[in-house]
């Protein structure tokens, strides 16, 4: 089975994040494969052994991207690309990247593409679904449970909370979510494997595209962070004078009701 | 020998981490308090390779050196755990590797790396004897072609959960040789073979640390398996005792890192006073000064271990590293339990846990009195006091 991965290197939403004139500060950030593409891969690892085949992560990004590229590697992916965009794209959104992705694979034959469900960091879960209108192909998004028969797919997808049941043919790209499965994390084996492994990397130009034809259909107007969480507040006395209050905060103070 | 890219040493730390993850506190504090070895995590250990990591590729390691295992060892302590379950496995093998034949190798270093057959077992210190290492009364007479060995041995820990053991004994008596580092070889012993002739004895001790006392009663080692060459065991042992003062180094500022992990949260969590604990000096000055010093530590530890993955000499900064990791990190320790107060003492906060692990490190494999003696006297050439 030929399977594609799609990764994505974010900053880690778990440590803290420090904004300035309107970006990220990619200075104190921690770095990370998105949490939801490691599913992807962990899943694109069990189909091969399953199944047979091989594995490319592709990730659109600039050097350091690398090194989740090699993470990838190390947990047992057999290739992988990395498109740089360094140089070219200045400003990009989910057109850009899906642009560049749909070039990426014209001339590849695939079986099977992986993706996560939303990338924690700007979370519009729209590459998979475009990436698979473009290409022409299926999309299943936020899956649970994958098993491949031959050229079918059965899949189980969560939405909202229950469990839809899907049948879909060969080619297809699914977006992954918990509860998939438990990614790995290199062994020492792997890694040192993960040296030898190959990683190409690709610019815009060897993709037959120009700047122009990637250039951003959103612009971006302001970035910032949620306000701080303030202390809580706890009701006391009677329950009925506690709901009495609690009506009168969310109608007069948070403004909800 | 392959060498590491920081991005790639980053990534055997973050494995490593999530390893541990799967035990946590709790686990290292079952496995303490039932004075129980913690095969589950050495298990693990071993089937995802870290414990192979100094053995060559060509006999199914990883064939990385001291830097990569270095920090392996590390982050087992930073995490809460006790490395000293399974630290031998990865460096006991040195002796076959850097003395041994190549027959010897292709015998054992496979399934040293698999796990098929555990070395962690390594027999040097004897009750009489103690630091005085040329002075042990173990002895093995060659008999036709097997040595046969007499004698007992003190503080052999894992015994119990190896299958071999790298042994040092008397091969000619101390007076009948010139220099008193002479006469003493260096084997190893198959303890399943020979278990009817062995006695292990295990020493209730105030760590886990699963340690023994041996006696030998005419052990039998055939001559294949005497490692390199007979009378020159003490100069062989020496090269791994750099190793060893390495990783102990390691390890130990694996815990003093943990030390001042949780020191830290707890000193910002804990408010007495009105105010968190951490803000008074008397609570925050000794977690930094400890920092300080273990950050210092660090720096020889590192030096050490790039030398001796250059192949130089580094018994001088191997044995600094240890005492300096070592004194650093029981500043750390104690700083930890005057942030901890009463809660220090108690076992659910494990930092009593890590305070007696942590105590060891001073004390072995090599006394830190013993490193300033031979700093003063080897390094410094002073005077020799004994
Ligand atoms: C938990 C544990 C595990 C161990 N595991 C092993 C093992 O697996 N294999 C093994 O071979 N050994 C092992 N050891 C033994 C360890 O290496 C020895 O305990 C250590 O070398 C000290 O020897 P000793 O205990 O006989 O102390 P002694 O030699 O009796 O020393 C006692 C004290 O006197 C000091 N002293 C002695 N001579 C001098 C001097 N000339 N100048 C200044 N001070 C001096 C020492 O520094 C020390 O403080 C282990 C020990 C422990 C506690
Ligand atoms: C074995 C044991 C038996 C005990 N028996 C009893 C008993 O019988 N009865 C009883 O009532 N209690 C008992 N105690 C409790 C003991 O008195 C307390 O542990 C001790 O008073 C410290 O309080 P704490 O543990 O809450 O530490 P904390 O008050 O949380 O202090 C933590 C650390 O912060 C430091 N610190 C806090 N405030 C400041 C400040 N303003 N300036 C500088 N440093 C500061 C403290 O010195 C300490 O190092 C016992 C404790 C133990 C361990």
């Amino acid at each position: 089975m030929n399977i594609y991965v799609l990764m994505k290197r974010t900053f880690d939403t778990e440590e803290k994040i420090v904004i300035e004139d309107g970006r990220i500060d990619e200075e104190g950030a921690e770095f990370i494969i998105n949490p939801y593409d490691e599913y992807a891969i962990e899943e694109a690892i069990q189909l091969r052994d399953e199944h047979g085949g091989e594995i490319t992560v592709v990730t659109i990004g600039g050097e350091d991207a690398e090194k989740q590229l090699r993470t990838a590697l190390a947990m047992g992916a057999d290739k992988s690309v990395l498109i740089n965009v360094e140089d070219d794209v200045e400003e990009s959104d989910q057109f850009t990247t899906v642009k560049i992705l749909e070039a990426f694979f014209e001339d590849k034959e695939y079986d099977m593409i992986l993706a996560g469900n939303v990338a924690i960091d700007q979370a519009s879960g729209q590459i998979g679904p475009r990436l698979a209108e473009s290409l022409d192909i299926p999309c299943v998004t936020t899956i649970t449970n994958l098993e491949v028969d031959g050229d079918k797919a059965k899949i189980e997808r969560d939405v909202e909370g229950d469990v839809e049941k899907i049948e879909v043919s060969t080619p297809v790209l699914v977006t992954c979510q918990q509860g998939l499965n438990e990614p790995r994390y290199p062994s020492l084996p792997g890694i040192m494997k993960a040296k030898k492994k190959p990683l190409e990397e690709l610019e815009l130009d060897d993709l037959d595209l120009d700047e122009d034809d990637v250039e951003p259909k959103t612009k971006t107007i302001d970035v910032f962070l949620p306000p701080e969480k303030e202390a809580g507040k706890i009701l006391e006395g009677e329950i009925d004078d506690q709901v009495n209050e609690l009506v009168g905060l969310l109608r007069n103070e948070a403004k909800v009701i | 020998m392959a060498k590491s890219t920081s991005e790639e040493l980053d990534l055997i730390r973050s494995s490593v981490r999530s390893l541990c993850e799967k035990f946590p506190e709790s686990y290292w504090r079952e496995t303490d308090e039932n004075k129980a070895y913690p095969e589950e995590f050495i298990q693990a250990l071993t089937d995802e390779g870290w414990l192979s990591v100094l053995i060559p590729e060509e006999y199914g390691g990883a064939g990385l050196g001291m830097v990569e295992a270095g920090a392996i060892l590390e982050e087992i302590n930073r995490s809460g755990g006790n490395a000293g379950a399974g630290h031998a496995q990865m460096y006991t093998m040195g002796a076959i590797l850097r003395h041994g034949s190549e027959n010897q190798k292709q015998r054992y270093l496979p399934k040293i790396a698999s796990g098929e057959l555990r070395l962690q077992a390594f027999g040097i210190t004897e009750p009489t004897a103690g630091s005085d290492t040329t002075s042990i009364e173990t002895t093995a007479e060659l008999k036709g072609d097997r040595y046969i060995v007499n004698g007992q041995k003190i503080w052999t820990s894992r015994a119990e959960y190896s299958d071999l053991m790298l042994l040092l004994a008397r091969t000619t008596p101390k007076d009948q040789v010139k220099k008193k580092t002479d006469g003493l070889s260096l084997f190893i012993l198959d303890m399943q073979d020979q278990k009817d002739n062995i006695t292990i004895r295990p020493i209730d001790t105030m760590i886990n640390h699963a340690t023994t006392e041996v006696f030998f009663e005419n052990v039998e080692i055939p001559v294949e398996n005497l490692v390199g060459v007979e009378g020159k065991g003490f100069k062989q042992v020496l090269s791994g005792m750099n190793a060893e003062r390495i990783l102990i180094s390691s390890e130990s500022i694996g815990d003093g890192l943990y030390f001042v992990d949780k020191s830290v949260q707890y000193a910002n969590e804990r408010e007495v006073f009105n105010r968190p604990i951490g803000q008074n000096q008397g609570v925050q000055f000794p977690i930094a000064e400890s920092y300080m010093d273990i950050e210092a530590a660090k720096l020889m530890r590192n030096k050490a271990a790039e030398m001796f993955d250059e192949g130089e000499n580094c018994g001088a900064e191997a044995n600094m590293a240890k005492y300096l990791a070592s004194e650093a990190t029981w500043k750390a320790a104690n700083a930890a339990m005057t942030t901890y107060g009463g809660y220090g003492f108690a076992t659910e906060y494990n930092i009593e846990r890590k305070f007696r692990e942590a105590r060891l490190f001073i004390v072995a494999p090599i006394t830190n009195n013993l490193v300033v003696s031979y700093v003063g006297q080897h390094v410094l050439g002073l005077p020799r006091s004994f």
